[in-house]
């Protein structure tokens, strides 16, 4: 993979992304893993299979951890530095609810690897608000009640937030368009795409 | 003195508003705890084996390989799947089944050390075919009811069809499992339950070495879907608790996601050939029905047919439950209704098409044939006018030209709801802080949230002021939220709970205010003399008067009594419609707008109210459209346990919803009923007739892809 994505082509559908990795690699080349190699892939030996040092970025904040280099980054998120507002559903990149803000695009983290997240800004639900100081999208989300039993919210959020970032002023369309990678079983629907929007109005950018 | 009766509208302050959902900023901010984010100190992760084979004996296991790996701690066999059962035959019913599990320091470990455990089976035949009515054997359930074949000859018009819908899966995006801990003679259970108070059941003593319930702990204070598949602990519960026990260290189990559609719970399929027989006029004369389909080994299928619309003179039908090697069924949202309604508001609205006649004036005239003709009605004129019935709506078979087609489609449901036994304590401190507690949980449909809601209005008193506590089996014994019965349930015992804590408290102000305790009531934050609200008291200062001494009552949703004095009730009627465009030359389906009015008794919260019809809706939307079990006849396996292909509605899918609930005082004094089922039981019957009025010509069988739209069509004819 040796262009760069541009906004146009991520616009909030992080599958999309996940697919081009796809189509030139495995699974494990990932999305943007060429745009900053990993430390460990710059050192150019093999690693493991035990327990390597990773020093991930994650909301502003360096965690150094141990972890055997097949964990994934969802996985080094929940059970390693215990960050888990990022799901685990699917666990193949279908479905959304692991989804991470990396570099500033949305990004399956159980798609991802942990190594191969080292050097990158990683955003998960936890650095876009509190329940006491919330964020304008999870303020949206709340008041148009876009939420039932909650376990893909945090991805849709996270998701919604990185959407809006890259589409500031979207249409009903747009947002319905740019949420598609991410799945809700309760059905909440209804009232998604408007809170989106209204997000985008309140902040100019959501987030 | 307050009275526990409903207020009446005008007196509501909190009831029946749209009020947002309580843990709303909790879970849209990631901070709420799921049993699957519960991380323990010195927590191990465990992983199952499961059964390759759809039947089979599981002769041996074998962890010598799997234990020699760094980390492993703990192994479990299941003796309910290993060796013979009485009969000789080996235990393996189904692919999935599971047969051992295995803990380890980590999620990686314990997936690579379950990969090593060397099972030796011993295969059998299996059956796992639920398609074809000749594998039954036996004497069909069903009844008899009149002369069928003598109505069916009588008739002006006869339609004979097959349809069929198949088996789905809950899909709960949170999968089953839990974490046990068990050390020093007490077990921490944090499950994914939706049922806490009942949760530690004799699956619990036994694995956990004979603790008695007073030593098992529940706790779920948030779960990420049930739909009707988390009652009991499960083999799961068991293995999960059982190791813990072994290792003497917490231990994670929760379900992978193959594993979660495999065998996690399913809906049985039902298959039907239908008959049915109408006079010139509409009215539905006779029906015929052979149903059949399977819920896995065991368990039942779908048989009220017909449906809603059930005084019919003429009634013949058979039952034929098919078993097969395949995952277990479990109670899925509205069990067996979303089945019976498709198959019967199909052939119904087959009938209309081979009489020429509208649809709705159809299903208006046998709404006579309902329990409740009024209710239906008044709803199938509501949906009509919010769709735009009359001006869009065409005979079967859209007449324009071009290639995509609309139509419009519609069902009716019915459901009972009657609130559960339910216990909640409420207390009021000296400081005027208010506790409520109760042994319920919130599956997302606002459990929370309703209970404040009713405690809060009956004190008078804004709902930041009450502190609501669930989730726990500490609590007051509070029913499963299964069939729509929580919100009746919570919403009456609270309000019992806190009017008679409100009348303590109200004896205790009295004398302070120089009247008798019946001229007072709460309100504004105030206890005040109810035809002087002057003379009042602020509640600090009134719970100041208590001294040290908190009141704590407690209050019992009994369901007989409490129907029987108005607070809640059961039985509801719903009708929902369809507008769809179905390209005639891809088969894809395009739901443009979907309308649904809901009768539902006293609405608590308007706002996660109208959440649950949506919600179903767009869960209709996924099963008319999206979802089925593919199932290989030949390995038994099935073949889509993924989200990639076992597809779920997405954002993009659902068209435009129009919800309607039935809020005038003839609804609302019927006292509160359950909503979660209700909604979810039409879409698949209203989808299905908007397509087959929109193209012409009837998709018999969900879910209604290209292909089998394009088959329909190729096929041709009325039905």
């Amino acid at each position: 993979m040796s262009e760069k994505l541009e906004p146009s082509q991520v616009s909030g559908v992080s599958r999309r992304g996940f697919l081009k990795g796809l189509s030139v690699g495995s699974v494990a080349t990932g999305l943007l893993s060429d745009a900053a190699p990993s430390e460990a892939a710059e050192r150019g030996r093999i690693q493991g299979p035990g327990e390597i040092p990773v020093t991930l970025r994650i909301n502003g904040k360096n965690e150094k951890l141990s972890v055997e280099p097949r964990v994934t980054l969802l996985d080094a998120l929940r059970n390693r530095l215990d960050l888990t507002g990022a799901k685990k559903v699917c666990d193949r990149g279908t479905c959304g609810s692991c989804t991470v803000i990396v570099d500033g695009h949305p990004v399956y983290s159980c798609s991802m690897l942990a190594v191969e997240a080292e050097g990158r800004a990683i955003t998960t639900i936890e650095g876009l608000g509190t329940p006491a100081k919330m964020s304008a999208v999870q303020k949206a989300f709340v008041k148009h009640d876009a939420q039932q039993c909650g376990f893909c919210t945090p991805g849709f959020v996270v998701a919604s937030t990185a959407f809006l970032r890259l589409n500031p002023n979207p249409t009903l369309e747009d947002a319905r368009a740019g949420l598609g990678g991410n799945l809700c079983r309760c059905g909440t629907y209804a009232h998604m795409a408007e809170a989106v929007v209204e997000a985008a109005k309140s902040t100019k950018g959501g987030a | 003195m307050a009275t526990a009766k409903w207020p009446a509208q005008d007196q509501r302050k909190l009831i029946g508003k749209r009020i947002d959902r309580l843990d709303g900023p909790a879970k849209a901010t990631g901070a709420a705890k799921y049993s699957f984010d519960i991380n323990r100190p010195g927590m191990l992760w465990a992983k199952l084996i499961t059964s390759p084979h759809a039947r089979a004996e599981a002769v041996s296991v074998d962890f010598t390989e799997a234990k020699s790996l760094p980390g492993v701690r703990a192994t479990w066999e299941n003796p309910n799947s290993i060796g013979k059962d009485q009969a000789g035959n080996g235990k393996i019913q189904y692919i999935g089944q599971i047969v051992a599990a295995i803990a380890a320091d980590t999620e990686e470990i314990a997936k690579e050390a379950a990969s090593r455990v060397k099972v030796q089976y011993a295969p059998m035949p299996h059956q796992a075919n639920d398609r074809d009515p000749q594998l039954f054997q036996g004497q069909p359930g069903g009844r008899n009811v009149g002369n069928v074949e003598e109505a069916l000859a009588k008739a002006d018009v006869k339609i004979e069809g097959e349809y069929g819908i198949p088996v789905i899966t809950h899909c709960c995006l949170e999968s089953h499992g839990q974490v046990a801990e068990l050390r020093n003679g007490q077990l921490n259970l944090w499950p994914s339950t939706q049922a806490v108070s009942s949760y530690a059941d004799v699956s619990m003593t036994d694995a956990s070495g004979g603790l008695q319930r007073s030593n098992i702990h529940v706790d779920c204070q948030h779960m990420g879907g049930g739909f009707g598949s988390k009652f009991n602990p499960g083999t799961w519960g068991v293995a999960s608790t059982a190791l813990s026990k072994q290792a003497g260290r917490p231990v994670k189990l929760m379900l992978e996601r193959d594993e979660e559609l495999m065998i996690g719970g399913n809906r049985p399929s039902a298959y039907a050939k239908i008959k049915v027989g109408a006079a010139k006029d509409g009215t539905i004369t006779a029906i015929d029905a052979e149903v059949w389909g399977t819920a896995g080994p065991g368990g039942g299928i779908p048989q009220q047919i017909p449906y809603v619309i059930d005084k019919i003179p003429n009634i013949r039908l058979s039952v034929k439950r098919i078993a097969t090697n395949r995952g277990p069924a479990a109670a899925w949202r509205a069990p067996n209704h979303p089945q019976q309604c498709f198959l019967t508001m199909s052939a119904f609205a087959d009938t209309a098409a081979a009489l020429k006649m509208d649809e709705l004036e159809f299903f208006v005239k046998n709404a006579q044939l309902t329990a409740r003709p009024d209710v239906y009605t008044e709803e199938l004129k509501i949906a009509a006018d919010l769709i735009g019935y009359r001006q869009k709506a065409h005979l079967r078979g859209d007449p324009r030209p071009g290639s995509v087609k609309r139509g419009l489609g519609m069902s009716m449901h019915t459901w009972g709801g009657r609130g559960h036994r339910s216990e909640c304590d409420v207390t009021i401190n000296p400081d005027g802080s208010v506790e409520a507690k109760t042994g319920s949980q919130d599956l997302g449909v606002g459990t929370r949230t309703v209970i404040t809601i009713v405690v809060a209005e009956t004190l008078g008193l804004p709902m930041e002021s009450v502190k609501v506590e669930i989730g726990r089996n500490s609590y007051p014994a509070s029913g499963g939220s299964g069939g729509s019965t929580t919100v009746g349930g919570v919403s009456t015992a609270s309000r019992l709970a806190s009017t008679d804590a409100l009348n303590a408290l109200i004896e205790v102000v009295a004398p302070k205010l120089g009247v008798q305790a019946d001229a007072l009531e709460a309100s504004d934050g105030y206890i005040r003399q109810i035809d002087k609200p002057n003379n009042r008291i602020a509640w600090k200062n009134a719970c100041a008067l208590l001294g040290v001494n908190s009141i704590t009552k407690r209050g019992l949703n009994d369901p007989g009594p409490a129907e029987q004095q108005g607070f809640i009730s059961q039985g509801v009627g719903g009708v929902q419609m369809a507008d769809v465009a179905v390209d005639i030359e891809t088969g894809v389906v395009t739901i443009n707008e979907m309308v649904g009015v809901q009768d539902c008794g006293l609405i608590i919260d308007l706002k996660t109210a109208e959440s649950q019809v949506h919600g179903s809706m767009i869960m209709g939307v996924a099963y008319a459209l999206y979802e089925e079990a593919v199932y290989d006849f030949k390995t038994g396996r099935m073949l889509n346990a993924d989200m990639e292909f076992y597809r779920l509605a997405g954002l993009k899918d659902v068209g435009k919803l129009k919800v309607h609930m039935m809020t005038s005082k003839s609804y609302e004094d019927r006292g509160v009923i359950g909503l979660g089922e209700p909604p979810v039981i039409s879409p698949g019957a209203a989808i299905a007739n908007a397509v087959a009025n929109a193209c012409g010509v009837r998709v018999p069988h969900l879910p209604l892809t290209p292909d089998r739209v394009i088959a329909a069509l190729q096929k041709g004819g009325i039905v």
